[in-house]
């Protein structure tokens, strides 16, 4: 057999032999089945932590941000860090469904319905802070430039806030739009699963009266293929425009040209990490270790890593460009951030970014799931901290000595932060059980990728005929058309 | 049974038949037909009409809403109108009454601001030529008046009672008092006021055994004994320090309260240097005070060094020989001082603080024998009259039981008095005892009778601060409440019926005036004739001082281990303001810190006796206690180290430690006046640290300037006399294309100018050589732009709302040039490291530099470009305006700026119960400037360079036809300052003394080489340090 040159046989992207239907029955069984008492007590747990952030951001605005350890001299602290830190999240699927759709990395089928999920509800919470953090929330909406009654008043193009407005609202639709598209089979499929008449009703208003048919199917790929076209630009825009609330500041240690490129380096590092914490937990819990495999985590911690240097050149960057540049204050802004009052946060965020990423370089590690759970959280405590460390290290000590101050949390402010982490989860969990975490019509696209079943068979001496049939339908007779999957 | 009864209102209803028209109508509800087709079959019409039935609707909902809406109750407004219009009372236009404060501790002539006939502010009086110093406290005066813990009549045993039962009461008992031997005392403050010297004495005849005891909470005894010696009249010398090339001050802190204090105008004239030459000033001192921060040398030493000091300074300086043992370097630092003393001969005077009567006379013959020009022997301050021993006299007396009565008036003995206690005592003996007070302080409530008195604003009253130099009280509103001053009282028990204000114009008219007019001199205020009238300082015998005896004494000083240097802290003086919101928020200049007194301990003491100052984890100054003992009495304080602290020295402020008559939240910090005993304000003290842990409220927590010599740009006299501008005061430059171009071309810039030069461009200029540091312009502000007061907690959280501030550095090495030189030669990382770490620590005995710091309000504003909603821009006089109203308070603005002045309302500082300093009640508020919008929670506030002001200036004129005046334009800091610091005006008119500044070689913006462009200019400071 060996006397030719035989082609590698691609890893298979989904194990465990699996049939159409097996894949609707995995992908389904959530959202038929009934939930467990771990999936209570967790959503028990997000739901408190939601519920004691509510309280503390119902507290901030009716009280005043003087609830907050804000001062004259750190006038953004948690507040921006966790805005940040939640749209950088975010990024994370984006980049899955549209980057890698448009280099047809067909491995994000798997992932790609739960990164975006993630995306959503990340950038909700990120929404929450820019609008909490203002001393008059109640009019928020002066920042958006809607006709207004008050004279020629306009917002102020000028201002990198506003054009955070604009990326954030911008982000946020067309991730929603483009994750309902992909959506509306899979909600199809379970409008047609479903015998309760309520289930049914509801399922048929979310899947849009998706048909299957292959017009559907055309129109389909085309909105993909352009929401992916639009999508790119944005995984960069975004970040970049929130850096642009650092980079064109005047304040040493903000005032940075690096920030663009290395704000979505890290922004991709991020999310990668927390795509890798949730789904990690979640292949578990659902049952989708077939589908989410080790092969998934491996190239995504290598995302992490290849990002996570990145991440780590930037920092050297900074640090030489701030030597090089030979301005005083922008020196001892650096010198401040690694030896100063806060050097811990400094240390935290350059041992979780750039150090802890390097294990990737391991196979052993990279493929050994418990580590990368471990790594993809300290890469958020990591990323975390980048952001306190950039905010709160460069405004505590600028230019006038007179008025350097330090800052120290509330308890209104770690609340808020914890709140938005049980929303976030609440909102997930909320997801996990009513949607179909896999995009189970593209993953059905994949089963067959890889031929090594058939080489298997082949090399079994058995005969290959027949084998690629589903059994259900095989076995009627005159099978004269192939079996309609999306009717599964 | 029913009735078959049929009612009938007309024929034709009770015989149905015979008419139709009943049953017609029967069936119409309305008699005549509705024109239903009159107004509905004209379609044209009816399209053509404004008004849909659909809009019908919404009028009828709208009315049935808006009328049920205003059944709800509505927020009540007490405003109620004149009944008569007075005449010059004009909604909206100020009216301004010269009058004057003394209050025992502040004298000076003012003017104040009255808005709708409340008193809003005061300011200077620039038609009096010897004023008093109106310093932070005077400024926060105002504040006083709306005090809602005043007593609002008089009392008796605390339960209140009339004014005649008052009358009738004390009269009876002075009656009763006649014969019996024992003495009436009027134990008072300083009045310096002729026409009530005249009604005491007055008194005095009416009623037997009358004493008059004047007491100085924070005494001058010794200076006025020395002088009333020399020059046979019970006062205080008067210096002019714009005469003065070489000041030496021994431990006088003559830029602080020193003998009454006022003298940094004059002395901050002679600090500009003009031709080549400014004053020189050494000081020797032990703590470190705003006029060792202001000298070109300073010398640390301990009091007992420092009377040895003077006695050595002496015997260099006549030439006799003198033995005292003193340190090396401050023994050479002496006969430095001594030759430049010769050297400057007339231009030369000496000063010091110490409360010693040998020492104040060997002052007196220092400046006699240089001839002193600064030292006028001819006028005499007249505000300090004190008289330790009389006031202890007094204490004993009341003990032994001799005295009957007691009336006190501007006195607070039971807290002010070292043996407080005693007093207590004594006044129980006592048969009456009468306080006139504002409140139920710690000596009201220990006297029988309360008498409710006015504030100064208030009240009547004249005074003669210098001799020779008049000034007259007139009250700005009507009392607040049932009070009578002390002079009204006086005049009623002495059974004069006419009112106080028509005997000040009798006593003026045949006293002073000398035919001048009454009315012309109220109006200016102040009154200057050729002759003192003071009864209180006749002439007395003049008693000459063995000189020799005085040098021996001084010189033969005995030191201990720790001396203590009791002082009066700038912002609460004696502590008469304790109560005084403004006041307790204002930072101290040299500490920085709020709320409090404390222990100030050289870094070095501090270290070998275990104290510490540590920064919490929001930066809070925390700092251990210590344990400061005199002669028994201990008081705990909380420490902080204050560099420039001579070694073997604490010191320790007066004014805090109140506990009666004003609000919990004022009762800060410690009573200091215990440990004044004798009146001796440099005991020795024995110190121990007791741990715990104080928090501060310090508005400054960095206290070095790491080096940055591009903040304060300083210089040497030497230099700045000898090199070109550029190179004491280079020009920012950034490169571009490799080229150094400054900062201010427009060929690196990122924006195009506008057109600035028609209309007023606004620019303000910082003399950082006049400036002190001593604050007042801080207090002006806020009474100005309603700044609210957050309080200690908030401060400490590094929250305060000053508009404007005076930071204020050490250097770390012996100078800031050192500081700059330390930094140039950092090599490498490693260097970097520590170095930095070692420039965070002031030296021991550091250079001081203020820098008082508002909005720079940039022409390019960082501020202006990141508002999401335009809330902050730029107008077109100059100013970076903030519309309040369009904020929403993301903060980035502050966050952007430069020089951190920009403050955000965490939460609503007024009308809150967790804020309840004066704008949380009807009173406090009627202090509030009706020109400046009150902040309300969650926006950004900040220095507006008091657009209101330049707004009315401008209207004025322009209702006038003419142009503003030359130097026309003011703001509420640049006119409080004294010492000409802070010049306001506008750029445009060539004419305005700030165009000069602005083009002057000492000219520098704050941080230039950002790019900022501010409209505040600073002046570089120049030192003259090199020995004459």
């Amino acid at each position: 057999m060996a006397s030719h040159y035989e082609a590698p046989i691609r890893r298979p992207l989904v194990t465990g032999e699996k049939s159409y239907h097996d894949v609707t029955l995995d992908v389904v069984a959530p959202v038929e089945g009934k939930a467990n008492k771990q999936w209570w007590i967790v959503f028990s747990i997000a739901l408190a932590a939601f519920g004691w952030g509510l309280g503390c951001m119902i507290y901030t605005i009716s009280t005043g941000i003087g609830t907050w350890g804000l001062n004259k001299t750190v006038g953004w602290a948690w507040d921006i860090t966790n805005f940040v830190w939640w749209v950088g999240i975010g990024h994370a699927g984006t980049l899955i469904s549209a980057v890698l759709l448009l280099f047809r990395q067909k491995w994000r089928m798997a992932i790609n319905r739960s990164a975006e999920a993630m995306t959503i509800f990340s950038v909700i919470q990120a929404g929450l802070f820019p609008i909490i953090h203002m001393g008059r929330p109640w009019l928020a909406y002066w920042v958006l430039p809607i006709p207004n009654q008050f004279g020629s008043l306009w917002v102020n193009f000028n201002s990198p806030l506003l054009w955070d407005v604009f990326a954030i609202s911008t982000y946020l639709s067309v991730s929603l739009v483009f994750w309902w598209t992909g959506l509306l089979p899979d909600f199809a499929m379970i409008r047609d699963r479903a015998v309760r008449p309520f289930q049914k009703k509801i399922y048929s208003l979310l899947s849009f009266g998706w048909s299957g048919r292959a017009k559907d199917w055309q129109r389909f790929e085309e909105v993909s293929l352009v929401l992916a076209g639009l999508a790119t630009p944005l995984v960069l825009s975004v970040h970049t425009i929130v850096s642009f609330d650092f980079a064109t500041s005047v304040i040493p240690g903000w005032h940075t040209t690096i920030f663009p490129p290395y704000f979505v380096a890290g922004a991709i590092f991020s999310g990668f990490a927390m795509v890798n914490t949730l789904l990690i937990i979640m292949r578990k819990v659902c049952n989708l270790e077939d589908y989410i495999t080790v092969q998934h985590i491996e190239l995504m911690n290598i995302v992490i890593m290849i990002t996570g240097s990145i991440v780590g050149v930037a920092y050297i960057t900074e640090l030489f460009i701030a030597w090089y540049s030979g301005v005083e204050y922008e020196q001892y802004a650096f010198l401040n951030r690694a030896t100063g009052p806060y050097w811990w946060a400094y240390w935290a965020m350059m041992s979780c970014n750039v150090f802890s990423p390097q294990f990737m370089w391991f196979k052993k590690l990279r493929t050994s799931i418990m580590f990368s759970f471990a790594i993809s959280i300290v890469v958020n405590i990591g990323m975390w901290f980048e952001r306190f460390v950039i905010i709160v290290t460069s405004l505590h000590r600028d230019y006038l000595p007179s008025s350097w101050t330090m800052f120290s949390p509330t308890f209104v402010d770690i609340g808020i932060f914890i709140g938005t982490i049980g929303f976030f989860f609440v909102l997930f969990l909320l997801y996990s059980r009513t949607f179909p975490v896999i995009a189970q019509a593209e993953v059905k696209t994949i089963l067959k990728s890889s031929g090594q079943r058939y080489k298997n068979i082949r090399e079994a001496g058995d005969s290959l005929v027949g084998t690629g049939s589903d059994e259900r339908t095989s076995k009627k007779p005159k099978a004269t058309r192939k079996p309609n999957k999306k009717k599964d | 049974m029913s009735s078959n009864k049929k009612y009938w209102k007309s024929v034709e209803e009770l015989n149905p038949s015979q008419s139709s028209a009943v049953e017609t109508l029967k069936h119409k509800e309305f008699v005549q037909e509705i024109p239903v087709d009159e107004f509905l079959g004209d379609k044209s019409t009816l399209e053509s009409s404004e008004t849909t039935r659909r809009d019908f609707l919404k009028y009828v909902g709208f009315s049935t809403a808006a009328v049920s809406l205003a059944a709800c109750e509505g927020p009540v407004i007490k405003s109620i109108p004149y009944v008569v219009q007075p005449e010059q009372i004009i909604p909206g236009v100020a009216n301004y009454y010269a009058t004057a404060i003394s209050n025992g501790y502040d004298f000076a002539s003012l003017l104040v601001k009255t808005r709708e006939g409340r008193p809003i502010k005061v300011e200077s009086n620039s038609l009096a030529k010897a004023n008093g110093s109106i310093n932070a406290r005077v400024q926060a005066s105002v504040l006083d008046l709306y005090d809602n813990q005043r007593v609002a009549g008089p009392t008796k045993a605390g339960e209140a009672i009339t004014w005649d039962a008052f009358y009738s009461e004390v009269g009876q008992k002075l009656e009763a008092l006649k014969g019996s031997g024992k003495q009436v005392v009027l134990l008072t403050q300083t009045f310096a006021s002729p026409s009530t010297s005249k009604l005491i004495s007055e008194f005095q005849n009416n009623y037997e055994n009358v004493s008059h005891v004047v007491y100085d909470a924070i005494s001058e005894s010794a200076a006025a004994d020395a002088y009333q010696a020399k020059y046979g009249r019970r006062g205080l010398a008067n210096y002019d320090f714009a005469k003065a090339k070489t000041i030496v001050s021994i431990g006088a802190d003559f830029l602080g309260d020193w003998q009454g204090g006022g003298f940094d105008a004059a002395y901050a004239k002679g600090r500009i240097p003009e031709n080549g030459t400014m004053s020189r000033h050494i000081q020797f001192e032990s703590n470190m005070t705003l006029s060792g921060a202001n000298a070109d040398k300073r010398v640390p030493l301990k009091p007992s060094q420092q009377k040895r000091a003077l006695a050595r300074l002496y015997g260099k300086l006549t030439g006799t020989s003198v033995n005292v043992t003193l340190p090396a370097g401050i023994e050479s630092a002496v006969d430095a001082a001594a030759r430049e003393l010769s050297k400057a001969g007339s231009n030369g005077v000496v000063l010091t603080g110490i409360q010693d009567v040998d020492a104040q006379s060997l002052v007196l013959e220092i400046n006699a024998f240089l001839k002193s020009k600064a030292f006028d022997p001819k006028t005499t301050i007249l505000t300090r009259q004190g008289n330790d021993a009389a006031v202890v006299k007094l204490v004993a007396d009341m003990n032994a039981g001799k005295v009957g009565a007691v009336l006190m008036a501007g006195v607070n003995p039971a807290y002010t008095l070292p043996n407080a206690t005693a007093f207590v005592e004594g006044l129980k003996k006592t048969e009456l005892s009468v306080t006139f007070s504002m409140k139920n302080n710690e000596t009201a409530s220990v006297s029988e009778f309360v008498a409710a008195a006015p504030h100064y604003l208030e009240s009547w009253g004249d005074l003669e601060t210098k001799s020779g130099h008049y000034g007259l009280v007139q009250p700005t509103i009507r009392p607040l409440f049932d009070t009578k001053q002390f002079q009204d009282v006086l005049l009623t028990l002495n059974g004069n019926t006419s009112t106080y204000h028509d005997y000040i114009k009798s006593f003026w008219s045949s006293n002073v005036l000398g035919g001048a007019s009454f009315n012309d001199s109220l109006h200016d205020g102040v009154f200057t004739a050729s002759t003192s009238v003071t009864i209180d300082t006749t002439e007395t015998a003049k008693i000459s001082t063995d000189v020799s005896v005085a040098v021996n004494n001084l010189a033969q000083a005995k030191s201990s281990d720790f001396e203590l240097t009791l002082y009066p802290k700038t912002g609460m003086g004696d502590g008469q303001q304790a109560n005084n919101p403004w006041l307790q928020e204002f930072p101290d200049p040299l500490t920085r810190t709020t709320w409090d007194n404390y222990l100030t301990v050289s870094a070095a003491d501090a270290k070998a006796l275990g104290f510490e100052n540590t920064n919490d984890a929001n930066g809070g100054l925390d700092g251990t206690y210590a344990n400061v003992a005199v002669n028994g009495v201990t008081v705990k304080a909380p420490v902080i180290i204050q560099p420039g602290q001579a070694r073997g020295t604490v010191g320790l402020s007066f004014g805090y430690g109140r506990s009666a008559g004003l609000k919990e939240e004022m009762q800060t910090g410690v009573n200091a006046y215990p440990l004044y005993q004798n009146f001796d304000t440099t005991p020795s003290v024995s110190i121990e640290a007791v741990g715990g842990k104080h928090e501060f409220a310090c508005v400054q927590l960095h206290n070095t300037l790491m080096g940055r010599g591009d903040i304060i740009k300083e210089t040497t006299l030497e230099i700045f006399n000898t090199k070109d501008a550029e190179y004491w005061n280079p020009t920012a430059v950034v490169s571009l294309n490799h080229i150094e171009t400054p900062v201010s071309s427009p060929d690196v810039d990122l924006w195009d100018e506008f057109d600035r030069s028609i209309g007023h461009h606004f620019n303000l200029s910082i003399d950082l050589n006049s400036c002190t540091g001593c604050g007042a312009c801080v207090i002006a502000c806020h009474a100005e732009n309603n700044v609210p007061v957050v309080g200690k907690e908030e401060i400490r959280r590094s929250r305060d709302m000053h508009w404007l501030r005076i930071d204020r550095y050490y250097s770390s090495d012996e100078t800031f040039e050192g500081d700059n030189q330390t930094k140039d030669d950092i090599e490498g990382l490693g260097s970097s490291l520590s170095t930095f770490g070692e420039m965070e620590t002031p030296s021991e005995n550091p250079q001081v530099a203020f820098q008082p710091i508002m909005c720079q309000h940039c022409n390019h504003a960082p501020c202006e470009t990141v508002c999401p909603v335009a809330a902050s821009s730029h107008g077109r006089q100059g100013q970076n305006h903030m519309a309040y109203n369009r904020c929403v308070g993301t903060r980035y603005c502050a966050n952007n700026c430069p020089y951190k002045v920009r403050r955000f309302n965490w939460f609503l500082y007024n009308g809150n119960d967790e804020f309840d300093y004066h704008m949380n009640n009807d009173l406090g508020r009627m202090v509030i400037n009706p020109d400046v919008t009150v902040r309300s929670r969650g926006v950004m506030e900040k220095c507006s360079m008091c657009i209101q002001m330049t707004q009315k200036t401008i209207l004025d004129a322009k209702r006038d036809g003419r142009p503003v005046d030359v130097n026309g334009f003011k703001t509420a800091c640049s006119s409080a300052c004294d010492s000409g610091a802070i010049v306001f005006g506008d750029i445009n008119n060539k004419k305005d003394d700030v165009t000069k500044l602005k083009d002057d070689e000492r000219a520098y913006h704050l941080l230039e080489h950002v790019g900022t462009k501010p409209n505040v200019v600073y002046q570089v400071k120049v030192r003259n340090t090199k020995e004459a």
